[in-house]
Parts: C-alpha cells; structure tokens; sequence
C-alpha cells in the first residue's frame, strides 16, 4: 500500500496526499479506539483462547483438551445431540416466522403491538422464559389441564428434549421474523403489481416473484437462526434434561469451566463450538451468493 | 421509501391495483388465516408463560390448579430483602449505563467513519464488527472470562463492564451507519463552507442529525446488555451478579429459594426490562438491529 521507491517520471507528491487519495487520512484516527475495543476484546480473547486450549491444565500433551473431548463419546455425542435440537429449532421458526413476516411486511394498525410481543422474549431472555414454562407445560400446568378438559392425554414436555425444544422457538422464533419482516419490507410492491399487470395469478406471483426476492432473507434468517440455537445454554439445563438429552455443546463447556475451573478444556470445546458456527455462517455466504443478487425494488428513473 | 411515496400517487394504473387490494383485505385467504392462527397460539403460549411468573409471584401457594390457592404481596418484600439482590439491581444498572456510555461514545464515531469513508480494510472493520454481533456469546464467553481472571481483574465490576461491550460496541457501530448514510454529505460541505471548524461541524451539525440514531443504537443496546447473562455468568464474582445472574443462580440450584420468591425476583427485573423495551420501542424500530433498514427517521 504504502509504496515507498517514487516511480521515475512522475514527480513525487507528499505520501499524505497520495494517502489521500485512497480515503486514508486523519478522520480515520476516529475509527481507532472503537477498532482497539473490539481488537483487544474480541479478537484477542479467541488467540488467547486458542493459546490457552493448546496448554492443558490436567497436562497430557498439547493436544490433551481435545483427546479428551472427542474421544469421550459422550461428550463428544454432545454435537450431534445440539445438531438435533438446533436444526428443527431453526426450522419451525423460520418455517412459521416466514408467512407472518410476509403478512407483516407492511405498516397496518397492530403492528406496532405484534412487534412488541415479539420483542418481549428477545428482551427478557431465556431463562425467563424458561422459569415460566413449568407453569403452563408441567403435568400439572395449563397445557395440560386445558388437554385434560377436551380429554386428551398429558403431554410431557419439560425437562426433556422438547423443553428446550419449546424454549429454544420461543426466543429464535421472534429474532427470525424480525429479521425477515426487515428483509421483505424492502421487496418492493410494484413488482407484484406489474406481474399481476402482466396476467400472473397469486400463486405464480408468489412462485415467480416473490419467492426468489424472499429467499435471500429466508435463508439468511435460518442460517442466524441456527447459529443462534446452535449455542442454547441456560434452557438446557432449566428445561431441558442436561445429563441426556439435551447434553448440549455448551453443557460441557459451562462444566469445565464453573464446576472443574479447568478454562484450558472449556476454551477448547468452546472454539469447536466456534468452529462449527463459522462452518455454517460460511454456508450461508457461499449459498447466498447464488442466489439471485439485485434490487429488490422496481425500476425508477 | 421517501421515493416509492412520492411516485405512488401515480394516477390511472394504480387505482385498479388498490381496489384489488382492499377487496384482498376484506376477503382473506386460507394462507393468511392459518398463519395468524398460528401467530395467534404463539402469542398466547409466550403470554402465558411470562404471566405464569407474574402470578406465582402473587401466590400464596400454588398447587395443581389453573389458580393458585391466594394472593400476596409478601414475597415482593421478602425478595427485596434476599441477600444480594439491592446490589445486584445496582449492579445491572451500573453496568448498563456504562457500558451504553462508552459504546455510543466509541461506536458512533466510528459508525461515521464507516459510513462517509472508502479506504482499504473498510469491509475488513465492517466484518470485524459483524462477528461479536452475530456468534452467540457462548463462543467467546469462556475464553474471555479466562483473560480476565488472568488479568487478575476477574470478578470485579470492571470486568463485567468489559465483558459486555463486546457484543454492544460493534451493534453500535452497525446501528449508526444507515443513520450517517442517510444525511446528506452537502450539509457537511455547506456548514465548512460557512467556517465551521471539525469540533463545531460535530456538536452544531451533525450530532443533531444524528441524534434519532443515537437514540436508536443507546436504547437497542441498553435493552441487550440489560438480558445478557452468558457473558456475564462466567466472569461476575460474588458482589458483581446482575440481576439474570442471580434469578439463574437461584433457578438453577435444587435447594435454592421458593419459586414463588425467585418470581418475585423476576418480576423486578421484568419491570426494568419492561421500561426499556418500551423506551427502545418509543424511539426505534427493533428491526433495525437485525437488518439494514428501509425507514424513514424518526
């Protein structure tokens, strides 16, 4: 960048404004603190993470924290049991976030209420959501006695699979249609109409247009979705069955490092846990980018 | 979206369009119904559950009915008086305020920068400060707490403060930049023009333009840092919970307190929350957060 010999011929300007030119001068000094934040917070934990990983406090060799993690099948079983619980998770929230962000990707009047209910979960967080929920999915709880009163079996549906299952839609399922009610708010109307000028039904509408417009945010919303439920933590173990079947990628992690304070182990679970979110943020880049890419609105000017 | 309102009221051709769509209105489609039966059950599991808290906060005891068996307001004291929790309420709003502060205080000027500037690395710092936002705290969380107690400042109020910025520094940064977008680089032009010197074009011109986005980005955050718990959970010591902190400490151990007692707990951090969410809903479009937005300001 910085280009030091002058070529012959041209006369050599001061280096200050052929940085310039490049957009690199003093205002850029505005970025550095923030940049440092997030370098010295961010950034360096994870090479200290990584470093501190590598030097395991039980001893056994560089390679140790790892050995132990994969070769114990049941911690190891941990990544497939949260694969199992954050891709239907993911699913059924955008599958059912989808239509309604659809219907809400307008202004009307209510939707300033629906976004409130919607942010309530994302405000509060999970582990308020999983204190509420013995209340209505227990044996004894509403769920069950609303079954029992149109004479249907209990349900069980906490501190197992599907208690953090429920939990886990609960708090992704709103993040979902946020994001997607952005997303399809930018779709702009008149391609609908001009397609409908051109004599396409709803339903080619909504096959030709509409959905290759969607898809982007679609899938940008469930791939987040799944990051996002990837790492569920305080539902496993409130809700959830956290010795079994909801020994999720993070239990380990939250037992090495709270129960055993042994951070060398934790910090290595955690970049596997790293690992496999950028594995899958790099998916949706690489899908993204073969999706159709362009203005989502019509023609002006 | 300012353009799409102006050419709307385009005249023949668009009127059939809206008859079309106020007789699509009146008459629903099977899709629409389903969905907002759907949305309908939703809203009505997520409601129960929260007011599921508020009564047992309110009960007496509460058995295996639909009720519970009588009402009080006693655990509301009790909970008030539980070791800790005047100081972990404290806590919360200390390190919210800080955290809010330093943000907007590192994270606007910086979302400036980004938003006028073209230079080499730009898309670099842009995904830089993607990533904090968008992996799950859990992925960092514990590596960081490691840094801290190696610092030797682990557990302190300090460390909490740390901590939280991660994810609210560069949310900041990312909520400021479709703000500074949208004003124009000619009022800039025009106010240096008329002698503004950098610290007035600042206070005089731009803070002011850019006050909804600020707004936008302090109330956004505020609202996030006050349910973090991930990052909090592994590096607060004993004096340094927040409020989630606790009501997790006390949900999570077996011989912990009554639940009624836990839901009184609840219920104050659900009233702070509360407010901010209705302050954060006042001034800004939670969307914004998560995706690039189409508004109009504020």
């Amino acid at each position: 960048m910085t280009d030091m010999p002058a070529l012959s011929g041209v006369p050599r300007r001061p280096l200050r404004h052929r940085l310039a030119e490049r957009g690199v001068d003093w205002s850029l000094l505005l970025l550095a603190p923030a940049v440092a934040v997030i370098a010295a917070l961010f950034l360096y934990p994870f090479i200290y993470g990584i470093s501190i990983s590598f030097q395991p406090q039980s001893g056994g060799g560089a390679f140790a924290n790892y050995r132990n993690f994969f070769s114990d099948s049941y911690e190891a079983g941990s990544i497939l049991k949260t694969l199992r619980l954050a891709l239907p998770v993911a699913l059924v929230s955008v599958g059912l976030a989808a239509p309604l962000a659809y219907q809400c990707r307008r202004d009307f009047r209510g939707r300033k209420m629906i976004t409130l209910v919607v942010m309530l979960p994302i405000t509060f967080g999970s582990i308020l959501i999983a204190q509420g929920m013995p209340r209505v999915f227990s044996p004894y709880g509403w769920g069950n006695l609303l079954l029992k009163d149109i004479g249907l079996g209990p349900a069980d549906l906490l501190y197992n699979y599907w208690g953090t299952f429920i939990a886990a839609v609960l708090t992704t399922l709103p993040l979902a249609f946020l994001m997607m009610m952005g997303f399809f708010g930018g779709i702009d109307r008149s391609l609908e109409h001009a397609a409908a000028t051109l004599g396409a039904g709803r339903a080619a509408r909504f096959r030709r247009i509409i959905l290759p417009l969607a898809a982007p945010g679609i899938l940008t919303a469930f791939m987040l979705a799944l990051v996002e439920s990837f790492a569920i933590f305080p539902s496993a173990i409130l809700v959830g069955q956290p010795d079994n079947q909801t020994h999720v990628l993070t239990i380990p992690i939250y037992q090495a490092a709270s129960q055993n304070s042994d951070y060398t182990q934790a910090s290595a679970i955690a970049i596997v846990l790293t690992a496999i979110e950028l594995l899958i943020l790099g998916l949706v880049v690489f899908v993204r980018g073969r999706l159709f890419k362009g203005p989502a609105t019509g023609g002006r000017g | 979206m300012a353009a799409t309102t102006t050419l709307a009221p385009a005249p023949a051709p668009a009127a059939p369009a809206s008859a079309a769509d106020s007789a699509r209105l009146r008459r629903p489609t099977i899709t629409a119904v389903l969905t907002w039966i759907v949305a309908g059950l939703f809203a009505a599991v997520l409601l129960s559950v929260l007011i599921s808290v508020i009564i047992s906060a309110l009960s007496t005891s509460w058995g295996g009915g639909w009720l519970p068996a009588g009402y009080t307001f006693s655990w509301f004291r009790q909970a008030w008086d539980t070791p800790g929790l005047a100081q972990s309420i404290e806590v919360t709003f200390e390190v919210a305020i800080a955290d809010v502060a330093i943000a907007l205080l590192l994270g606007v000027p910086a979302g400036y920068v980004l938003a006028r500037k073209k230079f080499p690395g730009r898309n670099a710092i842009i995904l830089f400060a993607l990533l904090p936002v968008i992996l799950p705290p859990l992925t960092y969380a514990v590596q960081l707490a490691a840094l801290m107690y190696r610092l030797g400042i682990g557990g302190t109020l300090l460390s909490v403060i740390l901590v939280n910025l991660v994810p609210i520094l560069p949310l900041v940064i990312l909520i400021t930049v479709p703000f500074v977008e949208q004003i124009s680089p000619d009022v800039e032009h025009a106010a240096k023009v008329f002698g503004a010197d950098n610290l007035r074009l600042f206070s005089r011109v731009l803070v002011p333009l850019l006050t909804p986005g600020i707004v936008a980005a302090g109330v956004l955050s505020l609202v996030r840092v006050l349910g973090s718990f991930e990052l909090t959970f592994f590096v607060s010591g004993a004096n340094t919970e927040t409020l989630v902190v606790k009501i997790f400490g006390a949900l999570s151990d077996p011989g912990g307190p009554p639940p009624a007692l836990t839901a009184a707990m609840t219920v104050f951090y659900m009233a702070i929350a509360l407010i901010g969410l209705l302050i954060s809903l006042r001034f800004a479009n939670p969307a914004q957060t998560l995706a690039r937005p189409t508004h109009r300001t504020p």
